[in-house]
């Protein structure tokens, strides 16, 4: 059996992807307003989430959890990981065409690298197959799916 | 920069203590919903709340939670001493490889070629992208 997803799937995906990047940015701005924790004034991580920079990012990074497990109560943590990933990809394009940033090329091979990243994973089954027995480790039927060209 | 005051052991401690406490976290987590089901199932047969309750009575899901909570605090540690430019990649980097592995040796996922040169790339890129 091939586990297609249906339009409601890659859209809880593609909110895994948005909101874990979005949650992230929110978070170091505030952490940087908050400024340097040392483990002497640990109490100041309790100050730290009294930023309102903080708390929004804090509110996305709840989006992402709730879709998160959603996608990893149908697929693979293998298949759903990379996703996460092109999270930084959409924010380094933002910055470059929104906020005109230069992105290096460095930068450039990193987003090439991650979006073949996803590309692989996206083209195979998103959930294992367990074989009946034990014993069988790999499932023949998914171990031999021709690999489409990422 | 405000990485002046962390030394080298410092800042790597600390970042892998992110990317552990992140791998374990992911992994127990990833494990109570496989033993859980398909979410859109149990939502159309007991609702919503219903499936808020599954997922929060899991014990699995709750140690995962832990492990996660305990890698933001990390994380936020990190983030005060070590340059984001280099604690958030360096630690997402290490949860990318941690995973394929740990999802194949604890969740017995069927991490293929595919997955890990998924993995690999991810991992290169994220580095790369921080750059």
């Amino acid at each position: 059996m091939k586990h297609r997803l249906s339009l409601q799937r890659y859209l809880v995906l593609l909110a895994v992807m948005l909101t874990a990047s979005v949650g992230d940015t929110l978070l170091s701005h505030g952490m940087t307003q908050v400024g340097p924790i040392s483990l002497h004034n640990i109490g100041m991580l309790f100050v730290a989430l009294r930023n309102p920079w903080v708390i929004t990012g804090i509110l996305c990074l709840l989006g992402f959890f709730a879709s998160y497990l959603s996608a990893l109560s149908w697929a693979d943590l293998t298949f759903v990981l990379p996703a996460t990933a092109f999270g930084y990809v959409v924010v380094a394009l933002l910055s470059r065409f929104w906020l005109h940033e230069q992105i290096s090329i460095y930068r450039w091979l990193g987003i090439v690298l991650i979006v073949c990243g996803v590309g692989f994973v996206a083209n195979g089954p998103s959930l294992t197959e367990h074989a009946p027995h034990p014993g069988a480790d790999i499932d023949p039927l998914i171990a031999n799916t021709p690999e489409p060209n990422a | 920069m405000n990485g002046h005051t962390a030394g080298p052991l410092f800042t790597w401690a600390t970042i892998l203590s992110v990317a552990i406490t992140a791998v374990a976290g992911d992994v127990l987590t990833a494990g109570a919903m496989r033993r859980l089901g398909d979410l859109d199932l149990i939502r159309a047969k007991s609702g919503l709340m219903g499936a808020i309750k599954a997922v929060v009575s899991s014990p699995m899901f709750l140690l995962g939670v832990l492990c996660m909570a305990l890698s933001f605090f990390t994380l936020l540690l990190t983030l005060s001493h070590v340059d984001v430019s280099l604690a958030a990649p360096a630690s997402a980097s290490l949860t990318f490889i941690g995973n394929a592995f740990a999802a194949k040796f604890f969740l017995h996922e069927n991490v293929d070629r595919r997955r890990w040169f998924a993995a690999i790339f991810v991992c290169i890129g994220v580095a790369l992208l921080a750059n």
